[in-house]
């Protein structure tokens, strides 16, 4: 058997279990691994400039491919500076594995220089993590750890490895193992059959259904069977913020998005249904609004992988543990083996009422912004944008009005194409992940939508784009200040904009991105919107970063009534309220 | 609601801190805890004691299961069970004071398993409610110090928590 060193031995296991791209940055107890990399050939290696960067990369990386996102780091601040992208990772249930460098063994506990307890640190964000106790356990380490990241509810791994156990003096023979045994680790597979047909006997008796898909029918593969499905039956779909793409956004069946944000439709709707078919989603306080008045008529039907988010805070009447896949196509069987149809009057008459709730106050009938006035409103941005990109780009965002403005207006008809930190809300995401994504996919179209806050978090990785030329746009929708929090400012505060603006502050973005040898744009001037749009879509090869000034004043609607509002209590403007 | 919460988890580092962690990362209590090895020594067994109804032990027993270490787990309070926790009390015991904490100790079923010319170390195993009684017929003003061991516990029957 062949004789490897601790840190040739996890890079050959990488290698073997098919990994292509690595995230990182080297530091002191990385660096037997560091020379490890450059030894070989297979695995290409992307230097950031933050660790955050590369966390936030892999992260896009592995939105956009659904494979697992790789990263190293090293000890102490290299590993710290990765906590916020392991977060980001863990709260929307995205496969990363993680290796840090650590302090040698014998220093563990000391305070050595550089040392922090990553295990301990990482413990509350991560799906599992490894302290590596020798050389000899990193093969078995490894596979679990892309196991447990890829499977089930997917997460973060962490896997922390002393430098003396990547010592290239120390030899060791290597095996990388075809299987695993795990007695304590079995992830839910199919769905249980009576649950599931008795949620289709569910479906069928429905007057007003409404399916709520969220994160977990993009992350499990099941975009495709759920747009049969609800095709099929011909009910409302209405996608949560990580959902969206998981059904197609230009079909009439979709209602756009729920929750805070939502469209007044699908909120509207989500309180009226009498059943509601719930697959991928955990009823996160951002759709539900108050638990209490949640959707007061409706049976719940709860496909979910992960049997922690079934009832923790909607309980449901038809909890169903499995794959998306494996419960989906199930349901489609049985309706595809029995001649039972819904009650066809009940569905027309729910289309009807929905049309109606569409016309009156929808995202997609009418502009509900100003069209008149001389600013550019951030949401004709989005629609312009969505034009000239025909809906077809890879769209990564970061986090505050602009990334509800693009969930609202920007249609995703695939899924892994919209790309945010949904349930962590990690400012600084955007620009790193476009990047990870572009890395996966050189000749789409990649957008990353952000603020002059967010971009702000990690600009640093402009250089990261100028090193291994990553043509995106960086698209800013510049209103100069922090949107969001200046909207609750203005709502709940009376206006008290506690540090929420930056009193002429702000960097020249044009000259920034020139100086880090990117192209800069500014568009100010409403009547040049999409003319400069156009010219900058049509440059490929560069990096584009495109500052546009919009209405500094605009506020995001429809937005929730907080506390204690329903679902279809809803600002729909400043003035206006259901 | 109390419940008593038996768990087979991996012989592990860092094991037992993922669930502690887990209980104070998700808000929820913990009464007692103990844990030691089990005749494999590949696994640890658990017992913990907290409180909350029944939608909040659906949530305990759903993510201590989700903990990639945890093996197994089960509900005692579900069903038939023993439960037994040790006490050991250092009393003051000088005078007449000593036949007395010696009936009482009868009374209760302890041993005394340490002796001076002052004061009687005993040792008392039962239920958490039992102890407590003994501490309270004790009275505050003879003891010295108390440890408990929290509880373990036990299926009735030919029902096992095993691999």
């Amino acid at each position: 058997m062949e004789l490897l060193s601790g840190g040739d031995m996890l890079v050959r296991a990488l290698q073997d279990e098919g990994v292509d791209l690595i995230f990182g940055y080297p530091g002191g107890s990385a660096l037997h691994i560091y020379d490890a990399i450059f030894r070989q050939k297979s695995i290409k290696h992307i230097l950031v400039r933050h660790e955050q960067g590369a966390t936030h990369m892999a992260d896009g990386y592995a939105r956009a491919t659904g494979k697992v996102g790789v990263v190293l780091v090293t000890s102490g601040p290299g590993a710290t500076n990765a906590i916020t992208g392991i977060a980001t990772a863990y709260m929307d249930s995205i496969p990363m594995v993680v290796i840090s460098g650590q302090v040698p063994t014998e220093k563990i506990g000391e305070d050595a220089f550089q040392e922090t307890d990553m295990v301990g640190c990482s413990r509350p964000i991560v799906k599992h993590s490894f302290l590596v106790k020798s050389a000899e356990e990193i093969p078995e380490i490894v596979k679990k750890a892309f196991y447990i990241a890829s499977t089930g509810r997917p997460g973060p791994v962490v896997i922390d490895v002393p430098k003396d156990v990547t010592n290239p003096a120390d030899r060791f023979p290597y095996r990388y193992p075809d299987k695993l045994r795990m007695r304590s680790y079995t992830p839910a597979g199919k769905g249980h059959s009576g649950q599931i047909r008795k949620a289709v006997a569910q479906l069928l008796s429905a007057k007003r259904p409404v399916i709520y898909a969220g994160g977990g029918v993009v992350q499990g593969g099941g975009a495709e069977l759920l747009t049969e499905l609800a095709r099929r039956l011909n009910f409302p779909v209405t996608n949560t913020l990580m959902g969206l793409g998981a059904f197609p956004g230009s079909d009439k069946r979709f209602l756009g998005m729920l929750g805070m944000h939502g469209t007044f439709e699908a909120n509207t709707a989500m309180h009226h249904a009498d059943v509601i078919l719930a697959v991928g989603a955990r009823f996160d306080d951002r759709v539900t609004n108050t638990p209490g008045k949640f959707c007061p008529g409706a049976k719940i039907i709860h496909v979910d992988v992960d049997p922690a988010s079934i009832s923790k805070t909607i309980v449901a009447d038809i909890p169903i543990v499995g794959t998306v896949q494996s419960v989906l196509s199930e349901m489609l069987e049985i309706l595809k083996s029995s001649d039972e149809q819904p009650d066809q009057s009940a569905i027309v008459d729910w289309w009807r009422q929905i049309d109606d709730w569409r016309e009156r106050h929808g995202l997609y009938t009418a502009p509900r912004y100003r069209t008149d006035g001389a600013l550019i409103m951030p949401q004709e941005v989005i629609r312009a944008v969505y034009e000239i990109t025909e809906g077809n780009a890879f769209v990564a965002s970061d986090v505050g009005q602009h990334q509800m403005f693009t969930a609202q207006y920007y249609l995703f008809d695939k899924p892994r194409r919209w790309i945010n930190s949904g349930g962590l809300g990690t400012m600084g995401f955007g620009l790193p992940a476009a990047l990870g994504v572009k890395i996966a996919h050189p000749d789409e179209e990649v957008i990353c939508v952000t603020g002059e806050g967010s971009i702000q978090m990690c600009i640093q990785e402009l250089s990261t784009a100028t090193q291994y030329h990553l043509p995106v746009k960086i698209l800013c929708l510049n209103n100069q200040a922090l949107g969001m929090v200046k909207q609750w400012q203005e709502m709940q505060y009376e206006g008290r904009l506690s540090n929420s603006v930056y009193e002429e502050s702000l960097p020249d973005f044009v000259k920034l991105a020139e100086a880090y040898g990117h192209l800069g744009m500014k568009i100010e001037r409403r009547e040049e919107l999409y003319d400069k749009l156009r010219e900058a879509f049509a440059i490929k090869d560069r990096t584009v970063f495109i500052d546009v000034y919009v209405d500094p004043s605009e506020h995001v609607y429809p937005m929730q009534v907080m506390p204690n509002g329903s679902m279809r209590d809803m600002w729909l403007s400043k003035t206006e309220r259901t | 609601m109390r419940r008593i919460i038996s768990v087979l988890m991996e012989n592990e580092p860092g094991a037992l801190s993922r669930v502690v962690g887990l209980f104070s990362q998700r808000g929820y209590n913990i009464e007692s805890l103990t844990v030691a090895p089990t005749e494999d020594a590949s696994l640890s067994r658990l017992t913990l004691v907290t409180i909350g109804d029944d939608h909040k032990i659906e949530q305990i027993t759903k993510n201590l299961n989700k903990l990639i270490d945890v093996v197994k787990l089960v509900d005692l309070t579900e069903g038939a069970h023993i439960e037994r926790e040790l006490l050991l009390v250092k009393v003051r015991a000088s005078g007449a004071q000593r036949d007395e904490i010696k009936r009482s100790v009868d009374i209760f079923r302890g041993q005394i398993v340490d002796v001076t010319s002052n004061m009687y170390t005993v040792q008392v195993a039962g239920t958490s409610e039992k102890l407590d009684a003994f501490l309270q017929a004790l009275g505050e003003h003879t003891i010295m110090e108390v440890v408990r061991s929290g509880v373990s516990g036990i299926a009735r029957g030919e029902k096992v928590l095993s691999v």
